[in-house]
């Protein structure tokens, strides 16, 4: 994330579904995508050397189906595809999940 | 049995370059940075060919070469385009079997299938347009007496596509053929899991096209199709990929407004109710492979059965013959005649596919069979390769939901037909389904009740042309595969006539 910020700028996420490269984090720069009332910002991700957060969105009815998971946005060896940043770097952003523990549940709620 | 040997290999049938430039105004142009990327088999994992970095620069040369030829091309009789159509499909149908050797060795899949499927549909898919734009006529309304509307179909001019890498030949021969029928000029853009393939395809028809008509521009998507997408000097892009790329592009054309075509994939049910098992006849072995369809292409097709929702008053018998039926699947060299399921088209791909198995088995769904990367051993060992696995779970579960991209299905029950259909249409997408039955009445009303673009009766996996393909939903925008796609690379020219020599009477 820091070698992508500085080469381009703020960043976001918007999460991809359906197919091909569905499912797949894809890493713009802040504001490159309209976000509007359909999605949901889960997160605003703060990195270290990184100067803000990055904002992490998702539309809101997909967001419905994983909201009862936690997301870790990983990095593997990969092609990419979409106009998601990273690819020509030979990586692609993968999502990794888990399933909230019932601690995390009733903080969220 | 045939095993073909790898392109590049002694006594192979069909051989890559080792670089490919972008094809612009009909000959090869280096890209203007001069940077290029590795191209990988995911047969092996190995690089085969190194493919243009395109960036802006080339986009643009490509525009103009587009621009340049667009008019005249505009303007051939649909004689003269048909003509070229089909001298396009005669001559991939006599290199039908280096056509399919290169595709199987670019993406990963059975060489059984681009032999049977992928190569005969492109190549019919030509023709088919061809034939579809020497009928079509426009229309001519009478007003009145003295007033006619006359409609004509113009091109729109030079359009962008944006093409898949599950099935890189026929997904842009879906998108070239209804573009270049009605007269477009085309700036493609392959994918760059598959950039290549498609330079194979040219190297047999280049010289039938006119310069400049068709014009390719590799790269990635940020570098080199996100400045095609965006461009105000396309007048319409097409795209095949997923949901977030498609809003991004849609943005893109509000911006020239311009009209899109987008195929944003599904999680397509296959429902199975009970009177398949009445008889232990061919149907039921036929709803059996139905079953097993999502294996196909190693599930990287759009419309992947990836839900399998079977009555339960059926469901243990359905499902046991189900298990046996894909646990006999032959899984190895995309380059054998025998084999059945590939390797998915990247590492990516395949390190997505892992994590949905992490994470259906953290949800609870019970692995009946696969359930992890298969390893084929010698020089197949690095390529991308998963066990076709059934999931048994729930409809709630994100492995119903989303669309996994791969040899993958999840299988739940149903009580009887309103649970069906519920099931069914509880998720996000509608591009594809299957309905599965004896009764001709419910297979209608289910077919009917579906919201889904093509529902597939007694049948799954088949895309000839001339049957409509697109999605409800957040499936996308468009009809493919059917005449009415000339619609979407036309405008309408009304001409409004009087043939009164009197004055209206106004002024």
């Amino acid at each position: 994330m820091r070698q992508l910020r500085d080469q381009h700028g703020p960043l976001m996420f918007h999460q991809s579904g359906g197919c091909c490269d569905g499912s797949s984090p894809m890493c713009y720069l802040e504001g490159e995508f309209r976000t509007g009332k359909s999605d949901v910002l889960l997160e605003a991700l703060k990195i270290d050397g990184v100067p803000e957060p990055i904002t992490f969105w998702m539309s809101a009815s997909q967001f419905e189906l994983w909201k009862h998971t936690h997301l870790t946005v990983d990095v593997v060896r990969g092609r990419g595809s979409g106009f998601s940043l990273e690819a020509p770097e030979g990586v692609r952003f993968l999502i990794r999940s888990r399933l909230l523990t019932e601690q995390e549940l009733a903080e969220l709620s | 049995m045939t095993v073909y040997s790898a392109p590049g290999t002694d006594g192979a049938i069909v051989n890559y370059e080792s670089r490919y430039d972008h094809f612009i105004g009909g000959e090869y142009v280096p890209p203007a940075k001069g940077q290029y990327f590795a191209n990988p088999s995911p047969v092996t994992g190995e690089d085969f060919c190194e493919v243009a970095r395109g960036t802006a620069e080339d986009v643009e040369k490509a525009l103009d070469a587009a621009h340049g030829a667009a008019d005249a091309w505009g303007r051939t009789s649909t004689a003269e385009r048909a003509n070229i159509l089909n001298k396009i499909a005669d001559r991939m149908e006599a290199n039908l079997e280096k056509l399919a050797v290169a595709e199987a060795w670019e993406n990963g899949k059975p060489v059984r299938e681009t032999l049977a499927a992928d190569i005969p549909l492109a190549i019919d898919h030509f023709r088919y347009f061809a034939g579809a734009i020497r009928a079509q006529e426009g229309t001519a309304g009478e007003i009145d007496d003295d007033t006619v509307a006359y409609h004509f179909h113009e091109p729109l001019g030079v359009v962008a596509q944006i093409i898949p890498w599950n099935f890189p030949i026929l997904m842009a021969v879906w998108k070239l053929a209804p573009a270049l029928a009605a007269g477009n000029a085309v700036v493609l853009k392959p994918a760059e899991q598959t950039p290549a393939s498609i330079h194979y395809l040219v190297s047999l028809i280049a010289d039938l096209i006119p310069p400049g008509v068709l014009n390719i521009v590799n790269g990635f998507g940020v570098e080199a199709g996100k400045p095609l997408a965006s461009s105000n000097r396309v007048a319409k892009v097409a795209f095949t990929g997923e949901t977030t790329t498609g809003r991004l592009i849609m943005q893109y054309a509000s911006e020239n407004l311009i009209p899109v075509t987008l195929e944003l994939g599904g999680k397509s049910p296959n429902i199975f109710f009970e009177d398949v098992s009445r008889l232990d006849d061919d149907f039921y072995d036929k709803s059996l492979e139905g079953f097993s369809m999502f294996a196909l292409n190693q599930g990287e097709v759009c419309t992947c059965p990836s839900r399998a929702l079977i009555q339960q008053s059926i469901y243990s018998d359905f499902l046991g013959a189900g298990v046996k039926r894909v646990e006999n699947l032959k899984q190895g060299n995309p380059l054998d005649t025998d084999t059945q399921v590939g390797a998915q088209a990247s590492n990516d791909q395949l390190e997505k596919i892992l994590s949905y198995l992490d994470i259906g088995r953290q949800e609870g769904a019970k692995v009946l069979t696969g359930g992890a990367r298969a390893d084929l051993g010698g020089n197949l060992s690095g390529g991308y390769y998963v066990q076709p696995t059934i999931f048994q779970g729930n409809n709630t579960m994100r492995i119903f939901q989303e669309e996994i991209f791969g040899p993958v299905v999840s299988v739940t029950s149903f009580d009887d037909y309103a649970d069906a259909i519920k099931i069914a249409n509880d998720t996000l997408y509608g591009l594809g389904a299957g309905v599965w039955t004896r009764d001709i009445n419910t297979a209608y009303r289910a077919g009917r009740a579906i919201k889904a673009g093509r529902v597939w009766t007694n049948s799954y996996h088949l895309y000839p042309a001339h049957a409509a393909f697109g999605g409800y939903k957040q499936s996308g925008i468009g009809r493919e595969n059917h005449k009415m796609m000339l619609d979407h690379y036309q405008q309408t020219k009304n001409l409004l006539v009087s043939y009164s020599p009197k004055a209206m009477g106004f002024f």
